[in-house]
């Protein structure tokens, strides 16, 4: 088991700079998420870690040893890909143990260790079947089972659950964190998915044109992201920004919209122009009594609750509120926003100002 | 712009029945999706409308007229596929011209040209306008069938996963747009989805299919409030309904074997105790996996409670589902 550390690691492809300068660390037995759209140098990091890619610049470090320049094959970690392969002619039991016999391990101690990871993985019936006959369910439990008897420092999965209908994967990776949980192995796992993210992940790195945009735990990046992209790519429907030009002044906690004074968090940073003033969905009321006001333009339904879409003086703005609660199309309404969740953003670099809320999160990135 | 129904429609593959006697009316300019796990025969049914494949038995009527005889293309149904098919000669605005240049239908360059345009504006590809299809990426050539489809005015799209290949952003706001597309030019849409979350927002009705039965059709909050089965009931909500043993709670009606909860139907914080497992921060709520009288169990509650893997947590049903041996809902 290990700790992984990137530092400022650089990858171009000919013109094309794939990476720019990343640096962040995943702890011992972590399962740490790399999240971000296709694109955005995820898989090109994964790679670089696993050593199927060499790094242009910038050091790998896998327990403290500088890894970068490695082959894959003397790093040890196992490798998950997105479409699982599996040797056709080979059953169950032999697909798991080919990377034990393969290193000339005593058979007898390879069928002990087959069966105690074919245990872990609910498999032990199926060990004699040919993998042609299998479900997808089990033909990704193979596929891993293979991964884990090598006893690596590290898992790297690159989307394994990519392929597999909503249904499938839901249950899968539930049964891939718990697997983490009883392994405590440390697990580089990249998607595009946020929500696999935000479930599975203890800590996530989003990614966006190849530069680390945010790195720290999902509630963290959720409630009090660094910059817009993060603002926009995490939760759904997305932080809603209502562009306005104003100022705030250093310790102030107060913008006006539309002539409408609203709260905010302290602010630390003081910014004059064209602001972006980002509220989640779910801290948008519709309250008749309020002074900023909207009109209900779309309801979407979504069970427990819907997404309510208004029109305002500053753009668009989705609230997310109970089912039970009587909104038609066409109401005129009252919009308040909860206060302590604001956070302001600088429309034109993206990146959030500083406030007493935000402060501890933004400063640990 | 046309009902389409399909009355009895059966279809066998060998000894494999994939439809079994699938009777829907699909009123003209709804959204209908069709939900069901991979082999409920979704495809089969908009391959039977299309006319790509024949039912065995039964009547398919679009606009009112049995479409038996006429080819996929005298049927006027635009249709995606989950995997794209482009010319791969052809750059991308040649591909989206192709369905208007046909000799039928003697479009104007100049109309061609503003409908090309305004459908790569919303499937955000008119950058890529001029490049070889073969040059884009898996999810940019997608948007290129879909765009296919939509620039045509068929009387209903029939639409297979058209947005499951696609990024997570991308996908929420295509969305948006393919349902106020379809809703602006009063088509019938028929589509087939895995994900949920599209079935909810986008459906005007949800077709429930299980092994090539239709088993429930309504709007999609008749499916989540009312569902008839646990099979139906399962289909919407995330995180899904929990079904356990009907006696775990006592209250139960006679014959019920299983009671049904989805978070909203738990309480919290009366009633029994049960155990966290594991807490799960999603950002907007929290899920919580509990156990209850060793019965899993997953909940959703504040996204910044403060409990934690170990505490305990009392619960009790509140309006719960009941539903029989055979899994059928009795209240």
């Amino acid at each position: 088991m290990a700790q992984i550390r990137i530092e400022n690691v650089r990858k171009d492809f000919g013109s094309f700079n794939a990476v720019k300068s990343s640096t962040f660390t995943i702890e011992d037995g972590e399962f740490f998420m790399l999240l971000g759209p296709s694109g955005c140098g995820k898989t090109t990091t994964l790679r670089m870690m696993a050593g199927l890619e060499l790094p242009t610049s910038g050091e790998i470090y896998i327990d403290g040893e500088e890894v970068g320049m490695k082959p894959a094959s003397q790093r040890d970690i196992a490798f998950v890909f997105q479409m699982f392969a599996l040797y056709p002619h080979m059953n169950v039991g032999k697909n798991i143990s080919y990377p034990l016999r393969s290193q000339g391990m005593p058979s007898a101690q390879v069928k002990k260790k087959v069966g105690e990871i074919a245990e872990i993985l609910g498999i032990t019936d199926i060990l004699n079947k040919p993998v042609g006959g299998l479900s997808g369910g089990d033909r990704q439990r193979v596929a891993l089972g293979r991964a884990i008897v090598r006893d690596p420092k590290a898992f790297f999965m690159d989307e394994p659950l990519g392929a597999l209908d909503a249904e499938f994967r839901e249950h899968m990776s539930e049964e891939l964190r718990a697997l983490h949980d009883r392994m405590n192995a440390t697990t580089v796992y990249v998607t595009h998915d946020q929500l696999e993210a935000m479930q599975m992940g203890d800590k996530i790195v989003v990614m966006n044109h190849g530069s680390v945009e945010q790195f720290g735990v999902p509630q963290d990046i959720y409630d009090w992201p660094a910059t817009k992209f993060v603002a926009q790519f995490i939760g759904s429907p997305s932080m809603n920004f209502l562009d306005f030009n104003g100022m705030i002044g250093k310790g102030g906690n107060e913008v006006s919209l539309n002539d409408v004074a609203l709260n905010i968090p302290k602010s630390i940073d003081g910014a004059n122009g064209a602001l972006s003033f980002g509220v989640r969905p779910e801290h948008v009321r519709l309250d008749d009594a309020a002074a900023y006001r909207g009109r209900v333009k779309a309801t979407e339904y979504l069970g427990t609750t819907q997404i309510v879409t208004l029109e305002t003086a500053n753009g668009d703005v989705k609230a997310r509120v109970a089912s039970s609660d009587a909104v038609n199309v066409g109401d005129q309404t009252g919009l308040s926003f909860d206060a302590r969740t604001i956070t302001l953003f600088d429309a034109e670099t993206g990146q959030a100002l500083r406030s007493q809320a935000n402060e501890g999160v933004l400063n640990h990135g | 712009m046309a009902e389409v129904a399909l009355t009895g429609i059966s279809k066998s593959f060998g000894d494999e029945v994939v439809l079994d006697d699938v009777t829907m009316t699909i009123p003209d300019g709804a959204f209908v999706v069709l939900l069901g796990p991979t082999g409920a025969g979704k495809t089969t049914t908009l391959r039977m409308v299309s006319g790509l494949d024949k039912p065995d038995t039964g009547t398919i009527t679009i606009g009112g007229r049995d479409v038996a005889s006429y080819t996929p293309a005298q049927r006027d149904v635009a249709m995606v596929f989950q995997q794209y098919s482009l010319y791969p000669h052809l750059t991308v605005r040649q591909n989206l011209e192709f369905p208007l240049k046909s000799p039928i239908l003697q479009t104007p360059q100049a109309e061609i040209n503003q409908k090309v345009s305004a459908v790569a504006e919303v499937l955000q590809i008119s950058h890529k306008l001029d490049n070889k299809a073969t040059a884009l990426s898996g999810g940019e050539m997608q948007r290129v069938s879909i765009g296919r489809a939509l620039v045509r005015q068929p009387s209903v799209y029939l639409m297979d996963e058209p947005l499951s290949s696609l990024d997570a952003k991308l996908r929420s706001d295509l969305r948006i747009e393919l349902k106020s597309i379809q809703a602006d030019s009063g088509a019938t849409m028929l589509y087939v989805t895995h994900d949920q979350t599209e079935a909810m927002t986008m459906a005007t009705h949800v077709g429930v299919l299980d092994n090539g039965k239709l088993v429930q059709f309504g709007s999609p909050r008749e499916i989540y409030e009312d569902p008839i089965s646990i099979y139906a009931a399962s289909r919407l909500g995330q995180p899904r309904i929990n079904v356990l043993p009907s006696d775990v709670f006592g209250g139960a009606p006679n014959k019920a074997t299983h009671i049904g909860l989805r978070p909203e139907q738990i309480k919290q914080g009366e009633g029994e105790d049960s155990f966290v497992q594991r807490v799960e921060h999603l950002g907007d709520q929290t899920r919580l996996h509990l156990s209850f009288k060793s019965h899993d169990l997953i909940t959703v509650t504040d996204a910044h409670t403060d409990l934690k893997e170990g505490d305990i947590i009392q619960i009790r049903p509140d309006k719960p589902f009941f539903f029989d041996a055979s899994g059928a809902r009795i209240s």
